[in-house]
């Protein structure tokens, strides 16, 4: 293999990291605070690209869809806690599934209603379209763009989760629930606010692998699971874990279509369950206990 | 009480004679519920009994599928022969997932079940040559069974159906002594309380496998029955959604009490089949109504009728 070819496997890898980094990091945000594995993520990821598609149509213009769709997810988000998940935070694990899952397939079934079965398409905006040289090796624009959001996505989460009077809340009820209330930390305020944010970190995502692949049905069932592998790599509830998961699954499938064509799924799954066998709480969790 | 036994058996009767006064369509559908019956009640053996909760139980019903269908499509049609290592070949992936499953607990369990799920249906979709890829397997024969001085057709839909009907009664008979044998009672207290049950000196690694063996099999059973009977399956049997199914039946229908995952599996069904019926858009109601159920019916339908008839608790949910 010639260093280019490998330069430009690893950016596509890279591209596909981000938006699986930036989905994750929703999951693995609300599962940190709020213990609850979010079934309908994948569908709010699926909501995000359709709005895409749609605000394309409608306005011509890719960049009001990356302003405007993840808002919408992340309102989306809100109004499903404070009406659905509230009510269910003492119930045990399998009926907050269950009820995560009736949002599932609430949604696709919106979804259908509006955009049908069809496959639909969104176009990068016109200054990002064509190609770019980085070290020699032509590359699309776009994807290079997608490297560049989930970095600014990335050091933007950072600095709200360690500088922020906010972000410290989170990162507090995160690690101990009981005492930050006791510290005067307003919970079911905060719960609603971290959902909303991994709303939006879904719904971006979504709008950021729209140019990049068909958008359709089902892009919900199977995005959520593989967002929960990288979540369980990384470490449940742990943001840099899911920025390792992330950039391990993109380099696993975009060299794995090279190596070990078809099955490079399968290996991502190996992976999971070698991980949660040698270190249940993942590659950057804590340790059990 | 007696009251009870006459609804019991007015029921099995009306279960028995289905055939001679339901339509076609309707014997189909009878047939498939009693598949997911099977397959909803060995998975709470894992999930209500032994309080594992499973997201990779379509793993063992594809298999016992997907190897049944390719004896019966390329090595040798013969029903017995087919189920017979369809099963085997369920029961072994149990041994070895269930072996490196139930070292974990709880979401972690949870997690790992769901992980292998999800490579036994990257392999069943992938392996295009074995497995046919998205096509699936078509045109699985059902071939007579061959006994020493008699065959029986199993071509019909409602000889299909007695098929069906006894194999589910006989599997549903043998996990009801199970759950009330001995080694039923360890394993509910292990779902209670697994730590003290190792300080009696129970090794709970090992019931917990065995419970989980058995699951396996008898969903590879379900798997096995369902292959020749659709005709055709596809790899959405090994999707994660279909390792949904019966966790949702099981909490529908109530994880405590042996048949109430059958009463989920019958209201799961319904919906599903009735909804789609009047409207494409049957997921919309589904969700809607497991979301209402959550919010207002935790506990199980029948578990809700047994509490309010009995003025008895059954307990909580572990998991």
């Amino acid at each position: 293999m010639t260093p280019s070819t490998f330069l430009s496997f690893f950016l596509n890898g890279l591209t596909s990291a981000m938006t699986f980094f930036i989905i994750a990091s929703g999951l693995t945000l609300i599962y940190g605070v709020l213990r609850i594995l979010n079934l309908a993520h994948g569908s709010l990821f699926m909501l995000g690209a359709f709005f895409t598609y749609q605000l394309t149509q409608w306005l011509g213009n890719f960049w009001y869809a990356l302003l405007f769709a993840p808002l919408i997810c992340g309102v989306a988000g809100i109004l499903m806690e404070r009406i659905f998940l509230r009510p269910v935070y003492g119930v045990p694990i399998p009926f907050q599934l269950l009820l995560t899952f009736g949002l599932m397939l609430l949604i696709a079934d919106i979804v259908r209603i509006f955009w049908g079965v069809a496959f639909r398409t969104a176009t990068e905006p016109k200054v990002l379209s064509g190609t770019m040289n980085i070290f020699g090796v032509s590359y699309p624009r776009y994807n290079f763009f997608v490297i560049v959001m989930g970095v600014i996505v990335g050091i933007f989460i950072w600095l709200f989760l360690t500088k922020t009077r906010f972000g410290k809340m989170i990162r507090a009820s995160s690690s101990d629930r009981e005492v930050a209330s006791g510290m005067g930390i307003n919970v079911p305020w905060l719960y609603t606010s971290v959902f909303g944010i991994g709303a939006y970190l879904a719904g971006l995502s979504g709008v950021l692998a729209a140019p990049l692949r068909s958008i359709m049905l089902e892009m919900d069932v199977h995005t959520i699971v593989e967002a929960f592998a990288i979540v369980v790599i990384g470490g449940l509830g742990s943001i840099p874990g899911a920025l390792i998961g992330s950039l391990l699954l993109g380099q696993l499938n975009s060299f794995g279509t090279l190596y070990i064509p078809r099955f490079e799924m399968a290996f991502m799954y190996v992976f999971m369950a070698i991980i949660l066998l040698i270190r249940p709480k993942g590659l950057l969790g804590e340790e059990v206990s | 009480m007696l009251n009870r036994y006459l609804w019991f058996t007015g029921l099995i009767i009306l279960i028995i004679l289905a055939p001679l006064f339901l339509s076609n369509f309707l014997v189909v559908f009878l047939t498939e519920m009693l598949i997911m019956i099977l397959f909803a009640i060995s998975f709470n053996l894992l999930f209500g009994y032994t309080g594992l909760l499973s997201f990779g139980h379509a793993a063992f019903f594809s298999i016992g599928s997907y190897v049944t269908g390719l004896i019966l499509l390329h090595i040798y049609p013969s029903i017995p022969l087919a189920f017979l290592i369809g099963v085997i070949a369920a029961t072994l992936a149990a041994c070895i997932i269930g072996y490196f499953c139930v070292r974990l607990d709880e979401i972690y369990f949870a997690m790992l079940t769901l992980a292998f799920g999800m490579m036994v249906h990257t392999i069943v979709w992938k392996w295009d040559r074995l497995t046919g890829g998205a096509d699936g397997l078509v045109n699985i024969p059902r071939p007579p069974l061959n006994f020493l001085l008699f065959q029986v057709d199993l071509s019909s839909i409602a000889s299909y159906y007695y098929f069906t009907l006894i194999l589910v009664a006989i599997s549903l008979y043998i996990l009801w002594v199970i759950v009330n044998s001995h080694f039923g009672l360890a394993l509910k207290a292990i779902r209670e309380n697994s730590d003290r049950i190792q300080f009696v000196g129970i090794n709970v690694r090992r019931y917990r496998l065995i419970s989980f063996v058995i699951s396996g099999f008898f969903c590879g059973l379900a798997g096995a029955i369902f292959g020749p009977f659709l005709k055709s399956i596809t790899p959405s049997i090994a999707f994660w959604t279909k390792s949904a199914e019966p966790v949702f039946m099981s909490l529908l229908g109530g994880t405590k009490i042996f048949l109430a995952p059958a009463v989920g599996s019958v209201i799961f069904m319904y919906l599903k089949e009735i909804i789609s019926g009047y409207t494409e858009l049957w997921m919309i109601y589904l969700g809607a109504i497991l979301i209402g159920f959550v919010l207002f019916l935790p506990g199980g339908i029948v578990g809700f009728l047994y509490e309010k008839l009995k003025g008895r608790r059954l307990g909580g949910i572990v998991g």
